[in-house]
């Protein structure tokens, strides 16, 4: 994403690579089926723990439960009233289902561990080798250095705060300065790039006893198999919040103009704002 | 009126909807299946015939071993054997070995024996760490003499859902794993019943679905599609579960 020398205001320029906007669809379909069937998956024993063991005998951090007519969300001593949405939900057949996450948020929507397993499964190969593609790719054509790893000068704290304060008035960068990535956005990227995506795929890869006996670095990196489960689960609602985030903000920016993009490649630099 | 929230709903609702659907065609099933081969393959590459499931010290054991499936096989048989200690219970090897076994569980017990503190982990998801103690399986396939056209052990068992008894199978990669062991203890203490006494198969670098209770028999074979459903164990057949259960 180099802007061309003759690049302004108005004009086309091309903005995103092949391989970025191949990964990027790619994703769109991999993460939303890990996630949905992720959440299937927890449905099976819907409680966290820390440490090397955690099953129903055991005090969990967080648990999706019910009653007989309430859900509820339980994190530490705190239980949140979930009735409706998680623990205590209702189907599309009518029917009052107990299940942690309900069937429009789950893959498969009907209660199947074993389906939600092979689709997890399966998508986890597509992530884990686009991810490694990706990041080959950008190390290769310099799209990390150039364009996702933050200048010295970006990191200065009052220019964090500067961007924090436009961000908050939903004044976005206009003209050429439009086409680089502002520190928040490199910050996200470069977090779910080389943080959240490697944690979650180790986290996932560490739950596995096979591998466990093939790289037992995995536990000790992650403190037992509960707490990669655990990890694993926030990784994961951390990615979710970063996909919601980076919907508001292509609808926010103009959803025409960023979801060209990233299909054609091709971006119209945004007009000075009149001041 | 179509708004953005109802069009996000609808598009959430399809994606789910056309998920449900793929899932029901058995074509699409086998196509995600690769999935389990490419994981299976993948495992085996990486790791040692010989890598050992980590184990743990005494202390880092759970303090209450959470049993799971069948906690006390139905049947006039079964209590009879339990009233009795299982002293006339035998496990029987044969299929395709040269000296077929039938033995007693005082014989089974008085053989050498493996302890290991290892990580039970369930397909659900929660792990419990117990001390396990038991012959290794290699022995007892050592004194049958495991002939070379065998590839898999089928484990056959006394606990039965509904009429269709327990089975499951690993291959001899895993049979012949130093960890491998039939245990007959747990924790110290003979085994209870809710956790599969008298014996149990212990397979460490396995989901729990694999570890078949109640053992009966073990059957060495050439290949699985001759078994029940033909997929190599009883929730393969029954909820189409993988039959390799590394991961």
């Amino acid at each position: 994403m180099q802007p061309p020398p003759t690049a302004s205001a108005g004009f086309l320029v091309y903005r995103h690579r092949l391989v970025t906007r191949l990964w990027h669809w790619i994703n769109a379909v991999t993460v939303f089926v890990m996630l949905m069937s992720g959440l299937m998956i927890f449905n099976a024993h819907p409680r966290l723990y820390w440490g090397q063991y955690g099953a129903n005998f055991d005090t969990p951090w967080l648990e999706i439960g019910s009653t007989a007519d309430t859900g509820y969300l339980s994190i530490g001593n705190v239980a949140i009233p979930t009735t409706g949405v998680l623990g205590y939900w209702t189907s599309k057949d009518g029917d009052i289902q107990h299940w942690a996450f309900p069937g429009w948020a789950t893959i498969p929507s009907g209660y199947s561990l074993s389906s939600a397993r092979r689709w997890h499964l399966s998508f986890a190969w597509i992530l884990a080798l686009g991810i490694i593609g990706y990041w080959t790719a950008s190390l290769v054509n310099g799209h990390i250095r150039r364009d996702l790893l933050p200048k010295p000068d970006e990191l200065a704290p009052r220019h964090i705060w500067h961007d924090i304060k436009s961000h908050a008035r939903l004044r976005f960068p206009t003209g050429t300065a439009a086409l680089r990535y502002n520190i928040l956005q490199k910050i996200a990227y470069v977090g779910v790039l080389f943080g959240l995506l490697p944690i979650i795929i180790l986290t996932g890869l560490t739950m596995s006893p096979a591998m466990d006996a093939a790289w037992p670095w995995l536990l000790q990196l992650f403190g037992g198999r509960a707490s990669a489960r655990s990890i694993h689960f926030i990784a994961a609602m951390l990615i979710l919040a970063f996909i919601l985030v980076h919907l508001l903000m292509v609808l926010l920016a103009g959803p025409f103009n960023e979801i060209r993009s990233m299909i054609t490649g091709r971006y119209r630099v945004p007009l000075d704002r009149e001041s | 009126m179509i708004t953005r929230r109802t069009l996000i709903a609808a598009s959430g609702g399809l994606l789910v909807a056309g998920c449900d659907k793929l899932d029901s065609s058995p074509a699409f099933r086998r196509t995600l299946r690769l999935g389990e081969k490419l994981s299976f393959r993948a495992q085996r590459l990486i790791s040692d015939r010989a890598a050992l499931a980590p184990e743990f010290r005494p202390e880092q054991r759970s303090p209450i071993f959470r049993a799971n499936g069948t906690r006390l096989p139905a049947g006039e048989a079964y209590a009879a054997h339990a009233a009795n200690g299982f002293a006339d219970w035998r496990l029987v090897i044969d299929g395709l070995v040269a000296r077929p076994l039938s033995m007693s569980m005082a014989a089974i017990r008085s053989m050498p024996h493996r302890s290991q503190i290892t990580r039970h982990d369930c397909v659900e998801g929660w792990s419990a760490i117990g001390k396990w103690t038991g012959v290794p399986l290699k022995l007892l396939l050592d004194h049958a003499g495991v002939r070379p056209a065998a590839r898999y052990a089928v484990f056959l068992c006394a606990d039965g859902f509904g009429a269709t008894p327990y089975y499951e199978s690993i291959d001899l990669i895993d049979a012949l794993h130093p960890q491998t062991i039939l245990a007959w203890a747990l924790n110290d203490a003979l085994l209870p019943i809710p956790n599969g006494a008298p014996l149990r198969l212990r397979v460490e670098r396995m989901l729990g679905y694999k570890h078949a209770k109640y053992l009966e028999r073990i059957e060495l074979v050439d290949r699985l599609d001759g078994l029940a459903g033909g997929r190599g164990g009883y929730w393969e057949d029954k909820s189409d579960y993988e039959w390799y259960a590394g991961i």
